[in-house]
């Protein structure tokens, strides 16, 4: 397995990229930096599948592709399974020793939206993760059908207002509870489950790292960050990862076999939920009198979260 | 910066989309395409200016066009953290042995990502209209702040 050093920036940077620029995705886009980041923590050939969404339309623009390695797209929801078929058959052709060189390293990496993820491919992702294929499924969380034009997933956090659950007089945006994907995956059982942002390199390179070098079913909720659709500027991408982390809006933990949690990221100052909300437009309505109940709201499932994450990190349950 | 880094023949001519755009009635179901010339099984291996990227490749295209706005580097104040290079959503930061050569202005699409996480004071990286030069921009770059 070669994989790559990440003990400081410096030796990260010495890496070659394998994710081409001149793709289409907005300028600032969090999408990018996660990929870039996968690929270039590992030397090992790559066979990536990804679902219909932002990556997939803005990095096969006909004719041109921006991936340095295999890469398959067949619909919306089946990343999963495109790339679980080709890990089979690597299998079988090993075994039957029809490879041109069976000892070269392959990982198997599936990239999807939440829309594809938490919803349309729900059903495509389950089935693979419980037939136990070798492979990384990585989620790139933005909280919306971005590529559509921002309407609401089973990811859009409360209160946040979409195109399909649009904030106005009668409503105060998306009124449903975020799913919780990664509890969902760790009870499929799977080895490495985590939640990781990019803001956090290290600990994010790490997981991606260990995620490749497990064998069998791993997934990863990666938190994206979308100028577009989150409504605030591209050159704040950075930043408003660092509020979500630091208000534990997006907590930063592993789960390893199903049980054993750890919390991977402690900020040394909690930041308000506020403050993470006041910094984009889509909960901008939210700072109205009548919608205090919702920020009220939003804080105290993150305590509550918060609360749960230490608990289960102290019991290994 | 040195030409070399980014001299590959095919690179940079093609605008992306400024080609007649192919229908999606026109595409043949279930193309493949190639991203290098030839073997590229240690592709990882090699830095760009090694590669042989064929014409399928996004890194022989350009999206200099989309910018309005530019990030200039200064050199004289880069301490090579590299925070700028694993930020960077267009993979437009050239580093090769752990330094900072420049930037990559086909696939730059002027974020300013990299002038945010830039640390060093003043920015090592700022922004400037397209249109600027080079060396007037270094000679106006603001002094140390201090606070
Ligand atoms: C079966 C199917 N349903 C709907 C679509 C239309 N569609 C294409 S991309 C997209 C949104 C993708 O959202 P998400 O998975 O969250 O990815 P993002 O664009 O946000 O990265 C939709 C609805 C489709 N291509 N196929
Ligand atoms: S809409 Fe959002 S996710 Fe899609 S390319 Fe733009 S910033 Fe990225
Ligand atoms: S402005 Fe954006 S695209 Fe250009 S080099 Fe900086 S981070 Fe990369
Ligand atoms: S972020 Fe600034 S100091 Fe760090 S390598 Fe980039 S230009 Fe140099
Ligand atoms: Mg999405």
């Amino acid at each position: 397995m070669a994989i790559t050093s990440i003990k400081n920036l410096k030796e990260f940077s010495t890496n070659n990229d394998r994710f081409e620029g001149a793709h289409t995705l907005c300028p600032g886009c969090a999408h990018s930096m996660i990929v870039r980041e996968l690929m270039n923590c590992t030397d090992d050939n790559l066979v990536i599948a990804a679902n219909t969404g932002c990556l997939e339309v803005s990095t096969a623009v006909y004719p041109f592709t921006s991936w340095d390695t295999s890469w398959i797209h067949i619909g919306f929801e089946n990343a999963a399974t495109a790339v679980t078929g080709s890990e089979a058959m690597y299998r079988a052709r090993k075994k039957k020793g029809t490879l041109k060189d069976p000892n070269a390293p392959v990982k198997f990496v599936a990239f999807g939206g939440d829309g594809s993820t938490y919803d349309i491919g729900f059903q495509w992702l389950s089935g693979a993760m419980e037939r136990g294929h070798d492979f990384t499924y990585i989620c790139l969380d933005n909280e919306n059908y971005a590529n559509t034009g921002g309407q609401r997933s089973s990811s859009t956090p409360i209160g946040a207002t979409t195109s399909t659950a649009q904030a106005g007089s009668a409503s105060y945006g998306k009124k449903e509870k975020k799913k919780d994907i990664v509890a969902i995956m760790a009870a499929h059982g799977a080895p490495y489950v985590a939640q990781l942002a990019p803001n956090k390199w290290k600990s994010m390179a790490k997981g991606f790292q260990t995620a490749l070098e497990t064998e069998g079913p791993c997934f990863i909720n990666t938190v994206s960050a979308c100028c577009t659709e989150w409504r605030f500027d591209p050159k704040d991408t950075i930043h408003i990862t660092d509020l979500a982390t630091d208000t534990l809006m997006f907590p930063i933990y592993e789960i390893i076999n199903g049980h054993e949690l750890n919390i991977l990221y402690r900020p040394k100052n909690v930041v308000p939920v506020e403050e993470y909300l006041n910094a984009q437009g889509r909960y901008k309505h939210l700072f109205k009198p009548e919608n205090k109940h919702v920020i009220e709201k939003i804080q105290s499932d993150i305590n509550e979260y918060w609360d749960k994450l230490q608990r289960r990190e102290e019991a290994r349950i | 910066m040195s030409k070399g880094i980014l001299a590959v023949d095919n690179r940079g001519k093609r605008e992306l989309g400024a080609d007649k755009l192919v229908g999606w009635d026109e595409v043949t179901q279930g193309i493949v395409l190639t991203s290098f010339e030839g073997d590229a099984a240690n592709i990882a291996s090699l830095k760009a200016e090694e590669r042989t990227y064929s014409d399928f490749n996004s890194y022989t295209a350009t999206v200099a066009s989309w910018r309005v706005i530019k990030p200039i580097y200064n050199r004289d104040i880069c301490i090579d953290c590299q925070n700028c290079w694993v930020w960077c959503p267009d993979s437009s930061i050239i580093s090769r042995d752990k330094q900072m050569l420049g930037i990559d202005y086909d696939h730059c699409k002027g974020c300013q990502v990299c002038v945010e996480v830039c640390p060093t004071n003043p920015k090592s990286l700022l922004m400037f209209v397209e249109a600027e030069e080079i060396e007037t921009a270094l000679a106006q770059w603001p002094e140390k702040k201090k606070n």
